[in-house]
């Protein structure tokens, strides 16, 4: 949440020499918690995969790791609790009440401040999801508390801060910030950007049950319906294994084809780069970025993108970055794993063609036996 | 009605540089524009003037230059424009950001008529953080409106307002009351191109500037560093990679030997995606 607009913008910047001792309102503020969002009986993968990031820091601590699951009453939030216990969570406070059945601000910051206050956590991360940072900027500004948003990497330091790092900058630089003197320390961070941890089955936890002290009238905001996105249109770019990315190098719009022909040849999501997006050949949900989506497939393609960080924070978490690139001295040779410096134009059938004889039924029943 | 916008001056990122051996920003000479952002939720903001009548206030909190922004803001036809700026700002978190703003959008209330809506941007380029148009609707009690995609009716007298939020998965459909704070989705609109008369009306209004004081802050200790719970202990450029991308050679070869070059690299660097592939793809 520090903005990037400090006035301090020097390496070495400045007020952690003000890191005084803890005030004593704030000492016994302890263990880890993981905001879990649940929304319409399915888990947001992002909360396990800070389950996954809050283990790492409670056992730095030697604390406990603590889910946080606020839900309707009945099954989807006790399978959530569950969820979070096979991601690593030790225990769970839950909320169960029908006005958590769908995320609004209202109920949502008041079950998430009075646990908070009740219960007095150190760290608290949530997911950087419109509903996380929608909760999140609430719960922070009711505690007048400090909030990292959007963070990269989350450490504990010696004296059991939480260094949390985030793009600064317009990304250009990383940032890595402290709450002073300030519990519980939150933070967010974008799905994606941190690992799934493995699912371990059947682990127990123990459970806190804490009651909403709110009823339906001291709700403003009503729901009046949902509309779902159309599955089949959107793009699930975050969460797919193999994807094929096309940026500036490819000149025309028409040349897009070429790397939809690709991503179709080998099952891959296409995304873009952001000035794709800017020119309108590509929808927003389609940009790979720090300011559009981050992904971890196992094998990324970029094709005529430079590799400009703002992309780089993006793709950073594949497997295997594959640069398709004219220009050898183009950035993204210096992260990608595999490089070909050639005319993606006349590159990308040949590549197509190619991976169809490979992949192609005769073969496969050969790889097969 | 009453509306409030608040935006922020940036620079454009586009333009900055890093210094290669400091890691500090060069700044001089980068041009600074209106958050792009804000400009979706100021191009709201006039439209339901328009419909509604009222006026529309832009409110920003930024360094004296910070006055460009809002006469730009005023060539679009916002109606009365206020900076907020004291040395007392420097180095303001979001919490800070959002005291001090909240702070302004008071006494904006008192002297000029309560707002009906305050709307901000999604989130600015520069800080990126989504967090302060929550922190005011917090701070002024507000209820809270984010990511909205359509306003889609306003009832001044029953006080009611109905809009679709983007959420995960899908649109909301929320109805809510005024008065509260709308922070607006990117694309939902375009700022319009402002009129002769708005530009002339630009150039000659006189802008509101209020120090601390002047927008009735007197506890000092909420406002910059002194008031922002996080601090920023260090910047550093990002690593890179050890080595550099393994190259294909080019030298002599036909695009499609190439291609299965590239593809045998692949697969030997990640045995298993060619099951995988094979599954998925190929069809
Ligand atoms: C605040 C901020 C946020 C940003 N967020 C994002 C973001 O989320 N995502 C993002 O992608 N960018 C983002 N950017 C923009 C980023 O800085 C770069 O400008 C952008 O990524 C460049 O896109 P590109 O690589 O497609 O284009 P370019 O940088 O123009 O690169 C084009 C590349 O194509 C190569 N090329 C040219 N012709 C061919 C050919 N025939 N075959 C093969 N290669 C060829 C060139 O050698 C060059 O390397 C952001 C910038 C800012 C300031």
């Amino acid at each position: 949440m520090s903005t990037a607009n400090r006035e301090t913008p020097s390496p070495t910047a400045g007020r952690a020499g003000m890191k005084k001792e803890l005030p004593e309102q704030f000492k016994d503020y302890r263990h880890v918690w993981v905001f879990i969002e649940l929304e319409r009986g399915q888990v947001h993968p992002v909360s396990f995969e800070l389950l996954g990031e809050g283990r790492k820091l409670a056992d730095k601590l030697g604390v406990e790791l603590a889910a946080v699951v606020l839900g309707p009453p009945g099954e989807a939030t006790w399978h959530a609790v569950a969820e979070a216990f096979a991601y690593g969570a030790d225990l769970a406070y839950v909320i169960e009440d029908p006005l958590l059945a769908h995320y609004r601000n209202e109920p949502f910051t008041r079950a998430m401040t009075d646990l908070l206050n009740t219960y007095k956590p150190e760290i608290l991360l949530l997911g950087a999801t419109t509903l996380g940072r929608d909760l999140a900027g609430s719960v922070a500004t009711t505690l007048l508390t400090g909030l990292t948003a959007d963070c990269t990497a989350l450490d504990v330091d010696a004296d059991g801060s939480l260094a949390a790092t985030r793009p600064t900058f317009g990304g250009s630089l990383l940032c890595t910030i402290y709450t002073l003197n300030y519990r519980p320390q939150m933070a967010t961070v974008r799905p994606r950007v941190m690992a799934m941890p493995q699912r371990v089955d059947k682990p127990v936890g123990r459970v806190i049950q804490h009651k909403l002290a709110m009823a339906e009238e001291d709700v403003v905001t009503k729901i009046l319906g949902f509309l779902p996105d159309n599955q089949s249109a959107k793009a699930n770019l975050a969460y797919a294994n193999v994807v094929v990315a096309g940026g500036l190098g490819l000149g025309a719009v028409e040349n897009l084809q070429l790397v939809k022909n690709l991503a179709r040849a080998i099952g891959a999501e296409y995304g873009c780069s952001r000035p794709l997006v800017q020119k309108g050949w590509m929808p927003a949900d389609r940009q790979i970025g720090q300011t559009g989506k981050t992904i971890r497939p196992k094998l990324y393609i970029a094709v005529g993108i430079s590799g400009a960080i703002q992309h780089r924070v993006g793709v950073e978490g594949a497997d295997l970055i594959v640069a398709i690139n004219t220009d050898p001295n183009a950035p993204i040779f210096d992260f990608a794993h595999l490089g070909i410096v050639i005319d993606a134009i006349r590159f990308l059938p040949a590549l197509t063609e190619a991976f169809t004889r490979r992949l192609s039924p005769h073969n496969r029943d050969k790889l097969a036996s | 009605m009453h509306i409030v916008v608040c935006i922020k001056q940036v620079p454009d990122s586009a333009q900055i540089r890093v210094h290669p051996v400091t890691n500090t920003i060069m700044r001089q000479g980068v041009p600074t524009i209106i958050n792009p952002y804000d400009l979706f939720a100021l191009e709201e903001a006039l439209r339901l003037r328009d419909a509604h009548g009222g006026e529309v206030t832009v409110l920003t909190m930024g360094p004296p230059m910070a006055e460009d922004a809002l006469r730009k803001a005023l060539t679009y036809g916002a109606d009365r424009a206020v900076l907020l700026t004291d040395r007392y700002f420097a180095g303001s978190d979001t919490l800070a950001t959002s005291f001090a703003l909240s702070q302004a959008i008071a006494k904006v209330g008192e002297t000029f008529g309560m707002p009906d809506i305050v709307f901000t941007g999604k989130q600015t380029i520069d800080g990126d953080t989504a967090q302060v148009g929550p922190g005011i609707a917090k701070r002024l009690d507000l209820l809270q409106l984010t990511y909205v995609a359509k306003i889609a009716s306003i009832d001044l007298d029953a006080h009611e307002i109905t809009v679709e939020r983007r959420s995960e998965g899908g649109m909301q459909m929320l109805k809510s009351r005024l008065p509260c704070l709308i922070t607006m989705l990117e694309g939902t609109n375009e700022i319009r191109r402002g009129s002769l008369d708005d530009a002339l009306r630009a150039a000659r209004s006189q802008i509101v500037k209020w120090s601390a004081a002047d927008a009735g802050i007197e506890d000092l200790t909420k406002c910059g560093l002194r008031g922002s719970p996080t601090v920023v202990k260090r910047v550093f450029a990002p690593t890179s990679r050890a080595e550099k991308a393994a190259q294909i050679d080019t030298t002599d070869k036909s695009l499609r030997d190439l291609a299965d070059d590239l593809i045998a690299a692949i697969f030997t660097r990640q045995p298993a995606l060619e099951q995988e592939l094979a599954v998925d793809g190929g069809a």
